[in-house]
């Protein structure tokens, strides 16, 4: 499985892993919105410290999650983003909606 | 400007291709020694046009994507990912950041990272005859000649 999901109180972190792209984002957004549904974290972080490649559908993955949190008031943490998936990330200007943490 | 080395090749229009195609790609543009940003960049890019190909061009439906890629001795990679799908109607418009014509959890921003990961991008399409994206990256490791 490319994500593990972790709980910690109201907070979920998802640790993602290998490649994220059109074809892996699905997986991905299923195993999030499943934790986002039954759990609804006030803070959903997504870590990329073991994602080995992204393209913009990880953009979309995290725009996607966004709406989804931010329906009933949480809050989006961007973590541990190789430098290659930074500067994807920062093309969209999703630091406007999400939290970018090292 | 000279060529040293080619390489084509054609695949199935899947998503499980994907990484396949720019890996491949990486794999051949490695000769000329560039830096693993230079690397990430190229798969980057490439990684974009394929998704392209699949979600607009034949919208998950079958047809081929053909990928030539060609390097230069001063280190130039050029990548021609060209489809037989259903062409763009306003190609300026597709390439506006942030625009998408599918919605759902495309990002809209294909044309965008491509633009931003190479040095030139060439988009020649037809509408129901195909697109082709030309992508020209010069990297900075030189082991050509």
């Amino acid at each position: 499985m490319p994500v593990k999901i972790i709980r910690q109180g109201k907070r979920t972190t998802a640790e993602l892993s290998g490649d994220i792209d059109h074809h892996s984002a699905g997986t991905l957004r299923e195993a999030i919105d499943a934790d986002i549904a039954r759990n609804t974290p006030e803070t959903l972080c997504l870590d990329f410290s073991s994602v080995s490649f992204m393209d913009s559908s990880g953009v979309g993955l995290v725009m996607g999650r966004y709406k989804n949190v931010s329906a009933y008031g949480g809050k989006i943490e961007l973590q541990g983003m190789p430098g290659s998936i930074e500067k994807v990330m920062r093309l969209s200007g999703i630091e406007k909606i999400a939290k970018i943490v090292r | 400007m000279k060529k040293i080395n080619e390489m084509k090749m054609q695949i199935e229009c899947r998503s499980v291709n994907e990484s396949f195609a720019r890996a491949a790609v990486a794999a051949f543009a490695a000769q000329l020694d560039p830096t693993l940003e230079e690397l990430s960049d190229i798969k980057t890019a490439v990684s974009e046009a394929v998704t392209n190909c699949i979600v607009h061009a034949y919208r998950e439906k079958t047809g081929k994507i053909y990928i030539q890629t060609e390097l230069f001795d001063d280190g130039t990679v050029k990548v021609k990912i060209r489809d037989r799908g259903c062409g763009i109607a306003d190609i300026k418009k597709a390439m506006e950041p942030l625009y998408t014509s599918l919605g759902g959890e495309r990002a809209g921003l294909g044309f965008a990272v491509m633009e931003s990961f190479t040095d030139k991008l060439r988009v020649r399409s037809e509408v129901g005859k195909g697109t082709t994206v030309t992508l020209i990256k010069t990297v900075s490791g030189r082991n050509g000649g």
